[in-house]
């Protein structure tokens, strides 16, 4: 004890820089441990991966109609209820042929709905309309609707499910 | 009553409470005078944030935040009597709070308060704002109704338009590659514990600056701030004409925190809480998602600002809104305080809250959003039910043209009024529009049977001011 007391002044400074400094260190390692996992767990976003999901039979759909289907995102959390559902414009083209237009608007997102009788799309929001191929009829929509990729599997349709499309 | 003393005296003593509580509540305060109840709004702001945390408490113990279930959980807290007066309390106290701390940004800004050496307050006070406006947004959603589901979705494709990290924003606003099972409980998790406890950060070093700084004196004309010289002339201030906090400024801010309670009370008995809409089911498409009040002026400037400019508007927007509120009192920090010598000041408040209020009663109206649940037209309206006026009629209703033109009051507001239309266009003229559309009208090109298109013709020919002759009327072009 005599000994530090006597220590120095420019020693005794030296050592309260030290600490100084160590205590900093110590704390930003502790809120580093929490912060890390926290964060990574926060930004670790699901990626769903990217499955067929059957809408019905191909006779279910009249050649040249659009029909709203839906199906299932390809794997849901048990809790996600009706919102585990994603819907879709099912447009029979011909024989074999289908497109399966996004329901959102290309604008801001808002569903669309298809008028059957005046054969296009028009969105509630913005009043953007799309004609039946999915271009852009007018309004603010700056490109046409998006589609999701559809196949004819054993005369049923399925869709490939997909995530929202952004931008 | 002594017995009360006694514990208190005792308390007092092991934990030196009031010897550290007592000077900070009786901290000397200017003389307000004739603006003394301009002071209140920033406590009512405060109060309001209370009201929300205990209702918001209530809420939370009967809310399952849960993607499939939060609907259900609503409609049974909706279902009680309670429950419906706690979630209309809440909902008219979000209104309370973002109505109130907007009050006393205007009341700061007017009265230049913002200027040295309360340039902090100011800042801390504009991410309150911030967070305020994000708690409404959040707790909007969290209704979960079908509404709450969409403002993801828009909320999502917004931020989806910013450069470079759009994409991964927008993942990250959906919590994964859809809106689902995670989704909610983000929000949930935002809305209940990050951002309050950022409010909760944000309020201490905001009263705790208020104290430090003391509050602002009412401005004077022909007195500015000189950073040099206003701390000790402000102490002096205080010393010549200052009085205690407690309770000499302290019970208008209880009066006015009172008043705010009971009036939401009231509403919230009265009015009770918005209608939850239809469940947050994607599959149905019969949805016009509208943002509340408080953001519904920004859904109107987005709705009618040109269509070049929408990537514009919604990133820098925002942003610069955002780099006002933060260099206002880095360029601004001293001269005068008194609107009188800021003229400028009262045309920028008066021009912003008349630019939210008339855009919030457009958005109110939306005149650009189509009426697509408009009926078909009544038989007085068309006044004809068979021929080709009453086929015409039909038409112009099942093929869309009713949702979005006003036919005797009749349909939506987005196109030109047609109640008069036979007056206004010769038939080519009506033929052409028709078939070439325009900015907002889908070309009917290949849309039309020629059958369908002279009865559309017939029925908007007769659309006059006059009684309907079956003559031919001279017409205006």
């Amino acid at each position: 004890m005599q000994q530090q007391s006597e220590a120095p002044a420019g020693k005794q400074r030296e050592r309260r820089q030290f600490l100084n400094r160590l205590t900093i260190l110590l704390g930003s390692i502790g809120a580093a441990v929490v912060a890390i996992p926290s964060i990574a767990f926060l930004l670790g976003l699901r990626r769903t991966p990217q499955i067929w999901r059957a809408v019905g039979k191909v006779s279910d759909f009249e050649i040249g109609s659009t029909t709203n289907v839906s199906f299932q995102d390809s794997s849901p959390l048990p809790w996600a209820g009706v919102t585990a559902q994603t819907a879709a414009w099912l447009r029979r083209v011909d024989d074999r042929n289908f497109i399966a237009f996004s329901t959102n608007c290309t604008h801001l997102g808002c569903p669309i709905r298809w008028l059957a009788e005046a054969n296009l799309f028009m969105c509630p929001c913005h009043g953007g309309v799309f004609y039946s191929d999915g271009s852009v009829a007018s309004g603010p929509p700056p490109k046409p609707l998006r589609r999701y990729t559809v196949r004819v599997n054993n005369d049923e349709v399925e869709i490939l499910t997909s995530p929202v499309p952004i931008g | 009553m002594r017995i009360f003393k006694r514990v208190w005296n005792w308390f007092d003593d092991i934990t030196g409470i009031s010897a550290v509580l007592g000077p900070l509540l009786k901290h000397p305060v200017p003389r307000a005078r004739k603006s003394a109840w301009f002071y209140v709004l920033g406590s009512a702001t405060l109060i309001s944030f209370f009201l929300q945390i205990v209702t918001g408490i209530a809420l939370a113990s009967g809310y399952v935040p849960s993607s499939g279930q939060a609907y259900d959980t609503l409609l049974f807290i909706t279902g009680t009597d309670i429950g419906r007066i706690v979630r209309g309390m809440h909902a008219f106290g979000a209104s309370a709070m973002v109505i109130l701390i907007g009050l006393h940004t205007i009341r700061v800004y007017l009265m230049g308060a913002y200027k040295y050496p309360r340039q902090m307050n100011w800042l801390t006070g504009a991410g309150l704002l911030l967070l305020t406006l994000l708690m409404a947004f959040t707790g909007q959603l969290l209704r979960w109704d079908q509404t709450g589901f969409w403002s993801v979705v828009i909320a999502a494709e917004q931020a989806g338009r910013t450069p470079v990290i759009g994409q991964w924003l927008a993942r990250f606003i959906m919590a994964g590659d859809t809106v689902g099972g995670a989704t909610l409980s983000r929000f949930f998790a935002a809305h209940v514990f990050f951002i309050p406890a950022l409010i909760f950060l944000f309020v201490a070093f905001h009263l705790y600056l208020v104290v430090h700084n003391g509050i602002s004196e009412p401005p004077q004309a022909g007195r500015p701030v000189d950073p040099k010289k206003y701390r000790s002339w402000y102490q002096a201030l205080l010393a010549r004409d200052g009085q205690p906090f407690w309770p000499d400024a302290a019970w208008r801010d209880a009066a006015f925190g009172l008043l705010v309670i009971v009036v939401v009370a009231v509403l919230a008995i009265v009015i009770g809480p918005p209608e939850l809409g239809p469940p947050p089911d994607p599959t149905i498409v019969e949805a016009s998602p509208r943002p509340e009040w408080y953001l519904l002026w920004y859904y109107a400037v987005l709705s009618l600002i040109p269509k070049w400019s929408e990537d514009w508007v919604i990133i820098l927007g925002p942003a610069i809104f955002g780099a006002v509120l933060i260099l206002l009192p880095l360029a601004a920090g001293k001269g005068e305080r008194s609107p009188i010598r800021r003229p400028w000041s009262f045309v920028i408040v008066a021009f912003t809250v008349f630019m939210i209020a008339y855009y919030g009663a457009v958005g109110h109206i939306a005149p650009w959003s189509p009426r697509m649940e408009s009926p078909p037209l009544p038989a007085q309206v068309v006044g004809a039910t068979t021929g080709p006026v009453a086929e015409g009629a039909r038409v112009f209703h099942y093929k869309g043209c009713l949702y979005c033109h006003l036919i005797s009051g009749y349909g939506g507001i987005r196109g030109p009024d047609l109640t008069y239309a036979g007056d206004i266009l010769t038939p080519a003229q009506m033929t052409t529009r028709i078939y070439s559309g325009g900015t907002n009208m889908p070309s009917y090109t290949g849309n039309l049977t020629s059958e369908e298109l002279s009865a559309l013709i017939a029925f908007l020919s007769s659309r006059h001011r006059q009684p309907v002759f079956p003559l031919p009327l001279p017409r205006k072009q």
